[in-house]
């Protein structure tokens, strides 16, 4: 029969049936119920199993703070591992599975370790796997593995979108229950931007769990209403299912929307969003979360907070059991009787803590037992509770003990910045103090006004003290605050049932009190950690995992430093707080990630000629976002060498066309510019003629190379510099920093137009011809144009374009380049045109087959550890003139001539293929660090040459030209002999460049 | 953390990139080139280059727009709180004290 233990009464639509699994069994809900409603309306009290003695568990709360139920949701790549079957919305075909199991829920075979608790006390790990050593990979490690975690990832990509945001507001309220909702009130009616955020789908918090009134009307009812009000506002902004999980600095908030999670797989809209809010204001109404406390077998299921069981049974129609006990040391537990008595659910016993009369009206108790003083010392029940037993030895019927031990506030995210909360006496607990977030006040029960009044009161003024610094809000339209009674609220603290005699001492080992459920973290455990010396509260928590895991200790802290504070001989207040941190509650990676993943991992940078590239057979290759050709196969070529070879020969001997706009380009311009040039590369650029190119050197302060590239004087006062693909983003930011930071007084301006040009390398003997028919009236002749000459002219009848005369293949070569918008057009142009002359794309492969046979560096080289005069550019760095980096670079260690120089190597064997990354060793030296030599840079099959070829730095390399060394790779295991030669393989005196 | 960026408002720090200490504005400066590799420009420069401060509470930092309007900034900010007391352009701090040096 289904929905057997369903009450009268609740907020559940009943008219809404849904059918959902759990295990495999089908069972019935209905719409508004939780899963763990829905699984105690069914008389599901088993859901699962403790972490590390396979406990058999119920539901404890009736919130984000339960220990216990957590459950599998959905199936295949959708299913989530960890879900709280108390937060989890029913909804129609709702697949549940428990998890932390082998075999049945019933019967796991991982229960042993039960028995075996007494030798899995705290430390249990740290001490026992430490030998034999031999062990640990083989046996300790993959047992610890496979007994570790509770629920199971799917391991497959996850099929749900996830996206985020930004809001913002004058006025965040973390929490919809009276606090929140009266302040939202307030908030709303000044006209202020205000943003509520509810972690429940439901709005009203304890408002949906009690039998209040609010403004003389039913309290559930008041919340809605008022929840209904606040929606019509066009400035307020509810947010239900939306956990505020950081509080972050200068005002910045953190919040989890979870879109579909209640509907089950939805295609087309995000999963769930990651917002980050932006509040000039913050009121945290984030509630209290009730505690347990601490009795032998305290853990059966059947066993939970005595606030969540009148959640259950007023705000779900749900009984969750048939004859239920109380335990309290407050007001509450009496409150939870008379609810629960008013739905004629039957109570056994009502067990005060406290020796003080029992509060309020008791005649609807009748039957039950009402203890004074008492104490629950132990319960019995395997998979359910079954009875509970008294001090006195007496037995009481009851499948259901409802425990309160009092309320926490929630002030977690109150401490998320440098916030230490204070101990209040009165409520026996913590409230916000220290310096709370900025921004942030706190309002209701989690201020530790724990009465329904007050706490309306005061999420009503909080809101107008935090709007009334805000300028432009008037708070005349604010209202008065909704007004309730304030129940009576008298706890006294009472944290654990005393242990028993000796007598019982020698069951005593499985005699156990739990403290944090989700760990198994019993009293035991915290009295160990003491006596062996981790009595520091954060000692503590990591020695026992007192507080850990997806719950994070909500239920279980408070309890465990009166645990903690009992065994050590301290206050509470004296011990603190473990520190809180960020999220409040679980955030998946996945939220965290949002979009950027596979191919959105990051923005992919295309180059103008992608397209033509993509249709002609181009292989790319990932250069930073870029994506670059790396070569362009054509039929018949089998292997990418064959293709490569081809691309390098025929643009030696022809004409090759490269996509190069990917090399930052920065626009200078200003009356200061040569000057300023001056200051950022090493060499001079002040008596560069306008219509002329340089290479240039730039160093880092330290004295390092940092980048090289051209820089070409195209016009009076106007430079335009080139940069490596790598470095255009660094080295625009270090310009702009010697601009801004060094030298304001200079006239000179910066503007990064790296994807306003496209640019394309011609090169190779035929290129003069190919450029001449692109090029509408320059005259490109030798003469007229020759090596490292610039010009602003048209090209393919009036289209604006660029020309540099400049090479970094060693052939005669140019770079073109013209609005990006033209750049397809061009590389069809400048394909069409070339036909006749046998011209050839590249890729960066054979660009970087072509610059190593000419010895020009490429990132390889310049690697932040060289510097100029290691390159071969020592020369360079001016001493006429003070430039960034040219001081340092002259320190001694700089200039040692020891220095490994950058020089060629080939391989003696002709048939050899060198690795970059080898390292140089002297011939019948050992392989070791202390002969090392220097490395193996770059390395290329040179088609022009016909073998392997290296550019490296090896110790005084310019001196030993024609030596020959050992170039050792012990990480492949292999080793060629090598002659140190010219890095300049192909066209040494740089004849080709300037035919 | 937001920015209170002197021309743009307060703007989120994740258009930023942190580059350090503000004394970095204070770049020796070498008159005669004959003295680049002196003991002295050495040590001037490897103090301005290398020994910085880094103080638990108030501190003046270099941060660059980069997803913005390219400004560099001065940033006085509290270390321990994160709180910003002050911020401005590096221009106009970096001219401020060459326009002290030059008269």
């Amino acid at each position: 029969m289904s929905n057997v233990n369903r009450v009268a009464g609740g907020q559940i639509e009943r008219s809404r049936k849904l059918s959902f699994s759990f295990d495999g069994k089908r069972l019935t809900g209905y719409s508004g119920d939780t899963l763990a409603s829905a699984l105690l309306a069914n008389g599901e009290v088993l859901v699962g199993r403790s972490f590390k003695y396979h406990r058999p568990r119920g539901i404890v709360s009736a919130g984000v703070e339960e220990p216990n139920a957590l459950v599998e949701i959905g199936t295949g790549p959708r299913r989530d591992p960890n879900v709280r079957a108390t937060v989890q919305e029913l909804h129609e075909g709702l697949v549940a599975t428990s998890q932390n199991r082998r075999g049945s829920l019933r019967h796991d075979l991982m229960a042993i370790n039960d028995l075996a608790s007494p030798l899995l006390a705290a430390g249990f790990y740290y001490k026992t796997f430490m030998w034999p050593k031999a062990f640990w990979e083989k046996v300790y490690e993959p047992a610890i593995r496979h007994s570790a975690g509770l629920g199971r990832l799917s391991m497959e990509p996850d099929p749900d979108s996830y996206d985020k945001g930004f809001l913002f507001a004058d006025l965040l309220i973390i929490g919809a229950g009276p606090a929140g909702l009266a302040a939202a009130l307030a908030a709303g009616r000044t006209g202020a931007r205000v943003i509520l955020c509810e972690e429940d789908f439901k709005t009203g918090g304890r408002l949906n769990a009690e039998r209040y009134s609010v403004d003389d009307a039913d309290a559930a009812h008041w919340a809605a209403t008022t929840t209904e009000s606040l929606r019509n506002m066009s400035n307020v902004r509810v947010m239900t299912r939306t956990s505020v999980y950081g509080a972050y600095d200068h005002g910045v908030y953190g919040a989890l929307e979870r879109v579909t999670d209640h509907v089950g797989a939805v295609t087309g809209c995000a999963r769930q969003v990651l917002w980050r809010i932006r509040a000039t204001r913050c009121v945290l109404s984030a509630g209290a979360t009730e505690r347990p406390i601490a009795f032998t077998n305290n853990d059966r299921p059947g066993i939970m907070l005595a606030g969540a069981v009148r959640t259950y049974v007023n705000r779900f129609g749900v009984a969750p059991g048939k004859r239920v006990a109380v335990f309290t040391n407050n007001d509450d537990g009496w409150r939870t009787a008379r609810d629960l008595a008013a739905a004629s659910i039957e109570i056994t016993a009502v067990i005060d803590a406290r020796d003080v009369p029992p509060p309020g009206d008791i005649s609807a108790l009748q039957g039950a037992r009402l203890v004074r003083a008492g104490a629950v010392v132990d319960t019995h029940g395997r998979h359910a509770l079954k009875n509970i037993q008294l001090a006195n030895g007496d037995t009481i019927p009851a499948d259901c003990l409802a425990v309160s031990g009092g309320w926490n506030p929630n002030v977690h995210l109150s401490c998320h910045q440098r916030g230490r909360p204070t101990w209040r006496e009165d409520i026996a607990s913590f409230v916000p103090g220290g310096v709370l977030p900025t921004g942030m006040s706190v309002a209701g029960a989690a201020n530790g006004e724990l009465t329904l009044g007050t706490a309306l009161r005061n999420g009503h003024n909080a809101a107008l003290a935090a709007l009334e610094t805000l300028p432009s809000i008037s708070l005349d339209a604010a209202g008065a605050p909704p007004s309730a009674e304030d129940e009576s609220g008298f706890v006294e603290a009472y944290w654990r049932v005393p242990e028993k005699s000796s007598a019982f001492r020698l069951s005593g080992a499985w005699k156990r009190q739990w403290v944090d459920y989700q760990n198994d973290v019993t009293v035991k455990d915290i009295k160990l950690s003491v006596q062996e010396g981790f009595s520091a509260v954060e000692h503590v928590k990591r020695y026992t995992t007192l507080g850990m895991a997806t719950d994070q200790g909500k239920t279980s802290n408070v309890l465990g430093l009166a645990v903690l504070a009992d065994a050590s001989g301290r206050s509470i207040p004296e011990i603190g707080t473990t520190i809180f941190r960020p999220p409040w509650t679980p955030v998946p990676i996945a939220a965290l990630a949002g979009a950027s993943r596979g191919a959105h991992f990051r923005p992919t940078r295309l180059t103008p000629s992608h397209t033509w590239a993509t249709e002609n057979g181009a292989t790319f290759v990932e250069v930073g976002n870029w994506l670059r050709a790396q070569w362009f196969s054509q039929p018949g070529e089998t292997t990418w060498r064959q293709t490569v070879d081809r691309e390098v020969t025929q643009t030696r001997t022809a004409v090759g066309v490269c996509d190069v706009t990917t090399l930052g380009k920065i626009d200078i311009q200003g009356t200061d510019s040569g000057v300023f040039l001056d200051r950022v590369y090493a060499n001079t650029f002040s008596t560069l003629a306008v219509g002329k190119v340089r290479y240039g050197i730039m160093l880092r302060e330290d004295g390092f190379a940092m980048d090289d590239g051209t820089t070409a004087h195209i016009a009076q006062d106007h430079y335009i510099m080139t940069t490596t693909t790598a470095n255009a983003v660094p080295v625009f930011r270090h310009l702009e920093f010697c601009r801004q930071c060094l030298w304001p007084e200079l006239d000179v301006h910066l503007v990064s137009t790296t994807e306003a040009w496209a640019q394309y390398a011609i090169a190779g003997p035929r290129s003069r011809e190919l450029v001449a028919r692109i090029v509408d009236d320059l005259d490109v002749s030798n003469e007229a144009f020759p090596f490292m000459g610039c010009a602003e002219t048209t090209v393919c009848c009036g289209l604006t374009a660029r020309l540099f005369r400049i090479s970094f293949s060693g052939e005669l070569a140019y770079e073109l380049a013209v609005p990006t918008r033209y750049g397809d057009s061009l590389m069809r142009r400048l394909m069409s045109e070339g036909k006749s002359l046998g011209v050839v794309p590249y890729g960066t492969e054979a660009l970087g087959v072509m610059r190593i046979e000419k010895g020009h560096c490429t990132g390889n080289e310049l690697t932040g550890q060289t510097t100029a005069a290691d390159i071969g550019l020592g020369r360079m760095v001016s001493q006429k003139k003070d430039s960034i980096g040219n001081a340092l670079s002259q320190r001694p260690g700089l200039k040692d001539p020891d220095r490994p120089q950058l020089v060629g190597f080939k391989p003696v064997d002709r048939n050899a293929q060198l690795r970059a990354g080898a390292h140089f060793i002297e011939k019948g030296a050992a392989v070791v660090t202390a002969n090392d030599q220097g490395w193996m840079s770059s390395v290329a099959y040179s088609p022009s040459l016909g073998h392997s070829i290296g550019l490296g730095f090896i110790r005084r390399g310019q001196e030993r030209i024609g030596e020959r060394v050992r170039a050792c790779d012990p990480l492949r295991g292999e080793e060629h002999d090598v002659e140190i030669c010219s890095a300049h393989f192909v066209d040494p005196d740089g004849e080709r460049l300037r035919a | 953390m937001q920015i209170p960026h002197p021309l743009l408002g307060l703007r989120d720090a994740s258009e930023f990139v942190y580059l350090g200490d503000a004394s970095l504005l204070n770049r020796p400066s070498v008159d005669d080139p004959a003295e680049l590799g002196s003991d002295a420009t050495l040590d001037a420069f490897h103090e301005y280059l290398h020994l910085r401060h880094n103080p638990a509470g108030v501190h003046k930092e270099l941060w660059f727009h980069e997803q913005g309007d390219r400004s560099w900034l001065v940033v006085t900010r509290d270390t321990t709180t994160h709180e910003i007391l002050d911020c401005a352009l590096a221009r106009d701090v970096a001219g401020a004290s060459f326009g002290a040096e030059s008269t």
